[in-house]
């Protein structure tokens, strides 16, 4: 625990060799985050609980399940965003490369710069400009070298496939932009901060389909460069874009339970539990 | 670590993170701190801002409180030297005039709030501006309207005439506090309505308003409460009277214009009274404001 910051510099050339690894062992790509018996509660009433799962680096992870699942709030846990809820408490274990996110001496705004985060509808700031929007996350993070801001934003706006349209207008409002283009805006803004993983919240949900495919083909791109946690009430898109696919369900008691985690090929092909084969076969949900 | 130098050249990426992780970290401190003045600034600010409240509050109580007995609030006003006088005749007038404004501007008020919520032309923005203007009017000019429009053309001064300056006071205000309420009934209700086949007051009556009720109550009893208080529409019109007098065609007393008159006095007992009744309105206010809440509170969470 000298300095967890600099550790994941270290695993890159692992991460280069993770398909390779994949193909051979099946199971020894690294962990960037690690859940270990994870509840979220709201004024004592468990919303998701005992989630116990790895993230390994460089894949796309995909929590799917019907609505009351817990799919969000499990997901806004991994970068303490439940922190501005007073009502809500969450326990269990949640380890970033070393670094235990809920320790007390772990800075919450740290733990964000490292894992972004992209929400159900765009929401980039209406009175920012674009090159604004995209460099605000590291502006946050008390970043001042200007070459570094220009740099890390032009890489995330070409990473988020934007780039070119945007590139002779980095000055205009944010909100010039279509609605997928503001998705992708906030992917890059997510991007430039360069975290380690990157949360999406059914970041397509309020998006036509054409924008949701090229959203959807960014994600598989992206994961070269960031670990992708994305929940998703499609099961399709799961099938597209995860590698490995987390199938939540609300329990008797009224909160989310992890039924079953695996490759999403296996998931969706013969799973183990009889509910997830429900489940991907459309039968509830 | 002789791996990661086999590597190919720098990945720029990880160049970057590293860069950007160690900008967040070592500016963490500074940030932090930051932070932290920016909390205390706001905290300080609005101590600064709450101390000259608490300080009237506290001071009217502590002046008031001793006014407060059985008399004061059974007997009439007394002339200075005579003892136990108390302020019934202002109890009973402001609230014969208060619910007689009251009666008059709710209809008005809201019916005024539902054509603004549901328009949004030229007419309706013409009402909206005056409303806010009027909100903004110095009461005594209202005071002086009341005088001018009715007692000049009745021929005396009485409680109605009071009602009347101070339902021009609480029209506005619960005009605008109602279309603001209506205004926040989710149009998928209308129409929802609409699609049932009801028409445009129908959906008003039996939807829109129903919703916006919680909110209706809180903007009609914020009107009293403000209503309550002027002093300056009373004095030309329901003028003060230092006897009990329920009959709203003659001049009545009210709490404000009891306050107006006997703080300047130079006797401690009548100064006394006027203390007392500060408190009892500032109470009144207090309760109206709070129930506002209460109800709207209450209201909200019946209907989940």
């Amino acid at each position: 625990m000298n300095d967890p910051i600099v550790a994941p510099i270290e695993n890159r050339g692992v991460s280069l060799t993770t398909q390779e690894v994949l193909v051979e062992t099946g199971n020894d790509t690294p962990c960037v985050m690690r859940l270990e018996d994870v509840s979220v509660s709201f004024d004592g009433r468990a919303a998701v609980r005992g989630i116990t799962l790895d993230v390994r680096q460089g894949e796309v992870t995909a929590l799917i399940g019907p609505s009351g699942s817990g799919k969000t709030t499990l997901l806004r846990a991994l970068n303490r965003m439940h922190d501005i809820e007073r009502s809500a408490v969450v326990t269990g274990h949640i380890l970033l490369g070393d670094t235990d996110v809920y320790a007390r001496s772990t800075d919450p705004t740290l733990i964000r710069a490292r894992v972004g985060m992209v929400f159900q509808r765009p929401n980039p700031f209406p009175t920012m400009t674009i090159y604004e929007n995209v460099v605000s996350g590291l502006r946050f993070s008390g970043v001042r070298n200007r070459s570094l801001l220009e740099e890390a934003a032009e890489s995330a706006l070409i990473a988020a496939a934007l780039w070119d349209s945007v590139k002779d207008r980095l000055k205009s409002h944010a909100s010039t932009l279509s609605g997928g283009e503001q998705q992708r805006l906030c992917i890059a803004r997510a991007l430039a901060v360069e975290p380690e993983v990157l949360l999406m919240d059914e970041p397509t949900s309020a998006l036509d389909p054409i924008a949701t495919k090229r959203i959807e083909e960014l994600v598989v791109e992206l994961k070269d460069r960031v670990t992708i946690i994305i929940v998703t009430h499609n099961m399709q898109q799961a099938m597209r874009v995860s590698d490995r696919c987390a199938f939540l369900l609300m329990g008797d008691d009224k909160s989310g339970e992890l039924i079953e985690f695996g490759p999403t090929a296996k998931l969706f092909s013969e799973p183990t539990d009889p509910r997830t084969l429900d489940y991907v076969n459309g039968r509830f949900g | 670590m002789s791996v990661t130098t086999l590597d190919p050249p720098e990945d720029p990426v990880l160049a970057r993170r590293a860069a950007i992780q160690l900008a967040a970290t070592s500016s963490l401190r500074r940030r932090k701190a930051y932070s932290t003045a920016g909390i205390w600034v706001c905290r300080a600010f609005l101590l600064i801002a709450v101390i000259p409240l608490l300080g009237v509050i506290l001071y009217v109580v502590s002046k008031g409180l001793p006014a407060w007995n059985v008399d004061f609030f059974t007997q009439v006003t007394k002339p200075e030297g005579i003892p136990n006088g108390g302020i019934k005749n202002a109890i009973v007038g402001s609230l014969i005039i208060d619910g007689i404004a009251v009666a008059f501007s709710v209809p008005f008020g809201v019916v005024g709030g539902l054509f603004l919520a549901e328009s949004d032309g030229r007419i309706a923005g013409g009402v909206r501006l005056m409303a806010d203007v009027l909100t903004g009017v110095p009461s005594i000019t209202i005071g002086i309207f009341g005088y001018i429009v009715w007692v000049k053309n009745v021929g005396s001064y009485s409680g109605l005439a009071g009602a009347f300056a101070i339902s021009i006071v609480m029209i506005p205000v619960i005009m605008r506090a109602a279309e603001t309420a209506l205004r926040g009934v989710p149009g998928t209700l209308s129409e929802a309505a609409l699609s049932l086949g009801a028409r445009k007051f129908t959906i008003a009556r039996r939807v829109v308003v129903p919703a916006a009720l919680p909110g209706l109550i809180t903007g009609v009893l914020l009107a009293v409460a403000r209503g309550a208080g002027e002093t300056a529409p009373l004095l030309f019109t329901a003028f003060g009277n230092q006897f009990l007098q329920t009959n709203p065609t003659k001049p009545m007393e009210t709490m404000p214009h009891t306050i107006y008159t006997y703080s300047s006095q130079p006797y401690a007992d009548l100064v006394q009274i006027a203390w007392g009744t500060a408190l009892l309105l500032m109470l009144v206010i207090l309760v109206l404001n709070v129930g506002s809440r209460l109800i709207a509170a209450r209201l909200g969470r019946e209907r989940g």
